[in-house]
């Protein structure tokens, strides 16, 4: 269940009412309605050609919906330019202009606007130290590393202090650990400024480690938001349960040979409990026997995909430590909560 | 790297010595003193032709034609060619193929297909030869040159650089002069040098949009029938390489520079 934002006192800092644009016979964001709250960090989340980069381009004005409205702080902007709105992006490439030093990159938005250059370059200062990158004005975009880029692609977005970012896949060209370490940076940045910030991603880890709430795009809508916690544990339709993590889905009738309520479910892999040989069933728990079909290391856990004599097939993740006994073809014994299944609105 | 054969070796030379040593030719006869036929070896050596150019106010008539000429057309390229690149170098509409061949057809086309159309134009048109038409005439190629040289570098130009200057707040004019201008310059600067280059020299296209003024190329054509002061000819050809040859050089290593630039981008 996503919250009613409607309903808050706040004005949404971003809001579609019914929002669609079509690129011929592409739908490519097919009505969408979404708030998203001052101060939040806001993720939209989906495969590549989902609609999430395309409602983030109408956001900044690069793109123009063809139905519904989009609202900043309550004013209506369709048809105002990408210019006129306070809002600003940090660019999956990051753009950042080749022939001018760090220091007048940072700069632009204020001399576009005709702030001097003894107070611009006090200011892009400012913004350079803020991204910790003090006294690296005078050097060319070419000379940075791809994190370091990022970080100017970031002072110069926020020097003009917009009220809502724009991140399109920013950190999708780092190298893992940079990402983990610019995932938190972000985080900390956002919670400092206490801007709103709107991250696309097509990376689910990234989503429900730093977004407040999230956005799953599939198809040009939205099928699910909410805190991450929410998305991944109740998801409601098949393709959040998969796109989120990895499950298995179960028909209405497989979650009722479970214990579970008729309905079509979703069962985490990790919620799935092994059983050592004469253990007893813990309370509550279905004991299922089932013939291991495959088997994948994958560090701290062992996936283990089984099929049982009812012809269901399930996938465990298991502490890899605990799984001893385990090879294809052999035996296996799973125990699942009943209450582990999570009820789906729908089997799509 | 594998080293190249004597043979392959004495063949690049023969290729090079066969581009290059008439021009020695032409060089070495604006000093000969023979001045109806080219003997070989020349029977004595003198500055005099110098002079003699020097002193002929129809060469210095020609001289004066064809910088204004060639100034002229590279400006109105210049201008055309840059917005006609910055239309169809990143835009989709319906023909913008047929329209982007027809930007390039006048230079694809002989010039004396596009000479005998200038002419019968101009003459349905009624507009009597002058200075201008020449201007025009040279025009229709040099916008090419232009165009060339600006669409290649604006496609390569990122499209997000556009939208991040104006994501930051600069409207489309800004964004023109501070950033697409700067990352395109080069380029316009090479395809004008170019573009002077080309109309400096032009023959044919003149030929036929001329009235009875005479470019300096049109001129050397005429001279080259007298049989008198015959290195009078060579001394301007002289000068004419040096006036191409310098700014193709400076083209080429102005668009050399501006790709490291471009590429640096990313």
């Amino acid at each position: 269940m996503h919250a009613n934002i409607d309903t808050a006192l706040e004005i949404p800092a971003v809001r579609f009412a019914g929002v669609a644009r079509h690129f011929g016979a592409v739908k490519a964001v097919d009505g969408v309605d979404l708030s998203i709250l001052p101060g939040e960090f806001f993720a939209m989340l989906g495969p590549s050609g989902s609609g999430k980069t395309t409602c983030l381009r109408l956001i900044a004005g690069f793109e123009q919906p063809d139905a519904g409205h989009i609202e900043i702080f309550g004013e209506k902007v369709e048809g105002l330019p990408p210019y006129r709105r306070a809002v600003n992006t940090v660019f999956q490439d990051y753009a950042l202009f080749p022939h001018l030093s760090v220091g007048d990159n940072v700069a632009y938005g204020l001399r576009v606007r005709g702030v001097g250059r003894a107070e611009r370059d006090k200011q892009a200062r400012e913004a350079l130290a803020m991204v910790k990158l003090t006294g690296m004005e005078s050097r060319r975009p070419a000379q940075l590393s791809g994190g370091q880029r990022q970080r100017v692609a970031l002072a110069r977005a926020l020097i003009v202090r917009p009220k809502v970012l724009l991140l399109d896949e920013p950190l999708g060209a780092l190298d893992l650990k940079l990402r983990e370490e610019m995932q938190l940076e972000l985080k900390g940045l956002q919670r400092t400024l206490g801007l709103s910030f709107v991250f696309v991603t097509h990376d689910q880890g990234e989503a429900l480690s730093m977004a407040d709430r999230v956005a799953v795009f599939n198809e040009g809508r939205i099928v699910q938001v909410g805190p991450p916690e929410e998305v991944y544990e109740r998801p409601r339709t098949r393709f959040v349960a998969n796109f989120v993590g990895s499950a298995n889905v179960l028909s209405a009738a497989e979650a009722q040979a479970l214990g579970a309520p008729a309905r079509p479910s979703s069962l985490r892999p990790e919620k799935i409990a092994l059983m050592s040989a004469g253990a007893s069933a813990p309370t509550g728990a279905v004991v299922l026997d089932a013939v291991i079909v495959d088997v994948s290391y994958q560090g701290p856990v062992r996936r283990i995909t089984a099929r049982t004599p009812a012809g269901l097939v399930l996938v465990a993740a298991v502490p890899a430590g605990q799984a001893g006994e385990i090879k294809r073809g052999g035996p296996v014994r799973f125990a699942v909560r009943s209450d582990a299944l999570q009820p789906m609105e729908s089997e799509e | 790297m594998t080293r190249a054969s004597l043979s392959l070796k004495l063949a690049a030379l023969a290729g090079l010595a066969f581009l290059h040593i008439p021009l020695l030719f032409i060089v070495l006869y604006a000093f000969t003193t023979e001045e109806r036929s080219y003997a070989f070896p020349p029977p004595g050596y003198t500055l005099k032709w110098f002079v003699v150019v020097w002193e002929r106010t129809d060469i210095w008539a020609a001289v004066g034609l064809s910088l204004r000429v060639a100034t002229l057309a590279t400006l109105i390229a210049l201008v055309l060619g840059t917005l006609a690149a910055g239309g169809l170098a990143r835009a989709k509409f319906f023909g913008r193929e047929p329209i982007s061949l027809l930007f390039v057809l006048p230079i694809a086309l002989p010039g004396i297909v596009t000479g005998i159309a200038l002419r019968q134009a101009f003459g349905l048109m009624e507009i009597p030869f002058s200075f201008w038409t020449i201007v025009l005439g040279h025009a229709t190629f040099c916008i090419v040159v232009v165009y060339n040289n600006a669409v290649a570098r604006l496609r390569r130009l990122s499209p997000s650089l556009i939208e991040a200057s104006m994501d930051l707040g600069a409207d489309a004019f800004q964004t023109f002069r501070l950033v697409v201008l700067p990352n395109v310059g080069t380029a316009l600067l090479a395809g004008g040098m170019l573009a002077f280059a080309l109309s400096f020299d032009e023959v044919i296209v003149t030929t036929f949009t001329a009235g009875q003024q005479s470019t300096l190329p049109i001129w050397m054509l005429s001279e080259l029938i007298r049989p008198r002061q015959r290195p009078v000819t060579n001394v301007v050809a002289v000068l004419v390489i040096a006036v191409t040859f310098l700014p193709i050089l400076a083209a080429y290593y102005l668009t050399r520079e501006g790709e490291a630039v471009a590429g640096s981008g990313k």
